[in-house]
């Protein structure tokens, strides 16, 4: 029944945006405003996928496995919110969650910029309607999660445990917010090229989707390292796993982007650079998921692959790509325009070759394996070391720019107080030297980095000092700028004082290191409801401050599929984490214990928290100015 | 000038989403399909009781041979078990068992527990003997004829797919 509902739905979208794309487009060829019927058609395109979106979710909750999909990934035993969790967890879902973004932004983009050309509006539609048409079509004859299975399975084969994580449940709805909110200034541009709209305002129809895909992606980001910080035991929160990369790579492009628009918005200049960037940032997005799901990089992610599935995305890819480039060839003038070397226009334009040397670091390192793989033969994989070395020496340099780029002046400036900055510089140096006198010594470049980081925090806070004083605050740029100086010196910290410490350890025994000891106290089995647990208790106590802390690490035996899965034990303070995990050695009465810890995490968290926080008050200002 | 730009920039996407779709085409993962057809290679182990050794020649007298790699402490192995007990009630099909690294007391266990699958039992106490036949990981299985031709590899624990699969080429 589910099945039948939820496939008439999907066809129903389909004729929506049909629809829509032929009254669209017969309503540009003549005068007026746009026709009533496309707003209608939208709102009632919008109201169906929804409640398509929910009759899969209602599947899930009443487990009926006639749906493959629901077989597949669920069970009747899970929990309800993993149920609902499970919606999205796969292949299947995910696109249909994706088609619900495209078409409620597509909605969203008409009726929110009725300031905007009529020609530029309707086109912009009649794009994501494409758009629409290409996952709707994808859904239906590749990847339909409403295919029935018959005859009906008894039971479901159950949700991946790893996946069975608060966290990961929301982690794929904020990524996909990012990567597909992107889809709509991909279109706004191909319908500026197309209607010659290139004026200064076509910034202002696009500057808070950017920056609301934008805000969303770096949350997506956010809650996936926390989740992989927590669930994978190792304590690390950064792998450089192609699909971690492919979030990545949009998200360099959406920061360049809503840079440049500052720019475009207030000279006019750039235009094509902007378009560039609002065609590529959708097409990074693609990209990244005909990766992943295509199969053809090997990562941690468990997407199930289908060589069918790779090429349509694939030939999806390729119309994009080759669509922009003709139109952008097409319509590209060249842009003459006088730069002065010390103004406001050249820094953004720095911060831009900055995202872009990330974006094509990054980029080459995800797909090179593919390369070397399908050119030569050779199965090579690209590692941290090679994203480490390139990347953190320019962050030195990223940052210092970071830290002068808001104070300059539009057109000409004049850095006039010279002695401040070498103030500023001696301050952090000082502050660094500090750290060094207190603690320990590290190597050069961490040293850098640190004093960069500093740098960058102290000069924007004497930006804010000053900026209440004339009363001209820019609070997002500050708040945002500002914390990711933080990041960066949390992030360098962290991995400067981090301690690590492997032991063999028995029941009853007391390992000792440095400052601190620790005792296997007891070990616990306990039943829950879709897995064993042997719980281990080990007191971690600091032998200088007699603290004594009690963590808990599990090894978990799931039973729907049968896996085996290590809970770290994670004791979270401000100053510090330690961090515990417990994993059991087979044919011996030792466990393995891997201790950890880690200085400033919880840091790490909120200073990208406040990085969001300033991008959601130039949001909100945005909102209040227009 | 600009033509140039606009041809090599063309030329670059070309090119990438043509690797892309080459690579589509090829299996990324690590996989010993290549062994398929080809001859059993030389082995000698240890029978599990430590009374004897088997090699080769104990298999040419069988239809067909099915030499499974476990052991106790293998979670995937407890799941491909019950697919192994219902393929000890094949007629002609003997199920050579190649315990890898483990202990005694454990690997009989664990059989005592769950069941015994295997005609014939052997131990790979180092692994040195399995990596002849290209295992790295288990649970790994291979088919192979009286010909000593191997027939098919199955990587992983064996599912309801696999059982079918076999059942049809030994019947």
């Amino acid at each position: 029944m589910l099945s039948n509902l939820g496939n008439a739905l999907l066809f129903l979208n389909v004729i929506l945006s049909l629809s829509i794309i032929y009254i669209a487009n017969r309503n540009m060829k003549i005068s007026g405003g746009i026709d009533k019927n496309v707003f209608q058609l939208s709102l009632i395109q919008s109201t169906s996928i929804i409640i398509c979106f929910f009759v899969l979710i209602a599947a899930f909750i009443i487990s009926d496995f006639s749906l493959i999909t629901v077989y597949q990934n669920s069970h009747s035993s899970k929990p309800l919110f993993y149920k609902i969790a499970g919606t999205w967890g796969n292949h299947e879902g995910s696109l249909l969650l994706w088609a619900i973004i495209l078409t409620i932004f597509s909605f969203l983009f008409l009726i929110f910029n009725k300031e905007h050309p009529k020609k530029f509006r309707l086109l912009t539609l009649i794009t994501q309607n494409i758009l629409i048409l290409g996952f709707l079509f994808f859904i239906l004859f590749n990847s339909n999660p409403f295919s029935p299975i018959s005859p009906t399975p008894l039971e479901g084969l159950g949700l991946n445990p790893i996946l069975q994580d608060p966290a990961l449940a929301i982690h794929p709805p904020l990524l996909y917010v990012g990567f597909v909110g992107s889809s709509i200034y991909f279109s706004a541009a191909i319908a500026s090229l197309i209607s010659n709209y290139s004026e200064k305002s076509f910034s202002q129809s696009i500057k808070n989707w950017v920056l609301i895909s934008w805000i969303f992606q770096t949350l997506g980001i956010l809650v996936g390292s926390i989740w992989a910080y927590y669930e994978l035991g190792w304590g690390g929160f950064w792998f450089w796993d192609p699909v971690e990369n492919a979030s990545l790579l949009p998200w360099f492009a959406m920061t360049a982007l809503f840079h440049s628009l500052i720019v475009f918005e207030k000279r006019n200049l750039f235009y094509f650079w902007v378009i560039t960037l609002c065609l590529m940032t959708f097409t990074l997005s693609v990209t990244g998921t005909f990766l992943v799901r295509s199969g053809i990089l090997n990562s941690v992610h468990t997407f199930a692959s289908d060589p069918a599935r790779g090429v349509y995305i694939l030939l999806f890819l390729s119309v994009m790509i080759f669509g922009s480039i003709f139109l952008l060839f097409k319509k590209y003038k060249r842009e003459n325009y006088y730069l002065n070397r010390n103004s406001k226009e050249t820094f953004i334009l720095v911060n831009n070759w900055f995202m872009m040397f990330y974006l094509i670091t990054v980029l080459l390192g995800t797909i090179y394996p593919i390369f070397t793989d399908a050119l030569t033969d050779n199965k090579i994989s690209v590692g941290p070391p090679f994203y480490n070395t390139i990347i953190f020496p320019v962050v030195i340099i990223f940052l210092l720019f970071m830290a002068l780029g808001p104070k300059a002046k539009w057109i000409k400036n004049k850095f006039d107080n010279i002695k401040i900055y070498l103030l500023i510089v001696f301050g952090a140096v000082s502050l660094n030297l500090t750290i060094i006198f207190f603690f320990k010594s590290y190597s050069m470049l961490s040293n850098f980095i640190i004093i960069s980081a500093l740098f960058l925090i102290m000069s924007s806070l004497m930006d804010l000092i000053k900026a209440l004083k004339k009363n001209k605050l820019d609070l997002s740029r500050i708040i945002s700028h500002t914390s990711f100086g933080f990041l960066v010196l949390f992030i360098g910290l962290n991995d400067i004082f981090s301690i690590e410490k492997d032991y063999n350890i028995k029941l009853g025994e007391t390992k000792k290191f440095e400052s601190y000891s620790i005792k296997l106290q007891n070990l616990d089995l306990k039943n829950y409801k879709n897995y064993q647990a042997v719980i281990g208790k080990l007191e971690i106590k600091n032998l200088k401050s007699n603290q004594i802390n009690i963590l808990n690490p599990e090894i978990r035996i799931y039973d729907k599929p049968k896996t085996l899965t290590y809970e770290a034990a994670i004791k979270t303070s401000l100053i510090k984490d330690y961090y515990l995990t417990m994993s059991n050695i087979d044919r011996s009465d030792y466990y393995n214990i891997k201790f950890q810890k880690k200085p400033l995490m919880a840091w790490i968290w909120i200073s990208v928290i406040m990085i969001v926080a300033g991008g959601f008050i130039r949001l909100f200002n945005n909102a209040k100015n227009s | 000038m600009q033509k140039t730009v606009k041809i090599i920039i063309l030329f670059i996407f070309v090119f990438v989403i043509g690797v892309f779709y080459i690579s589509l085409t090829r299996d990324t993962n690590y996989n010993t399909s290549n062994l398929i057809n080809k001859e059993t290679p030389d082995f000698k182990v240890l029978s599990f009781d430590e009374s004897g050794h088997f090699t080769k020649k104990d298999l040419k007298k069988n239809d067909f041979t099915l030499i499974n790699f476990w052991a106790s402490w293998c979670a995937p192995c407890k799941i491909e078990h019950p697919v192994l007990m219902k393929l000890s009630q094949a007629k002609n099909l003997v199920i050579l068992g190649i315990n890898f690294k483990d202990k005694n007391t454990q690997a009989k266990n664990f059989l005592n527990k769950l069941g015994n699958p295997y005609d014939l039992l052997a131990k790979d106490k180092i692994g040195k003997q399995s990596v002849r036949f290209g295992v790295y990981g288990i649970p790994e299985s291979i088919l192979i004829n009286n010909d000593l031709i191997i027939i098919q590899r199955f990587v992983g624990p064996l599912s309801i797919e696999d059982y079918k699969n076999i059942i049809g080429i030994i019947e």
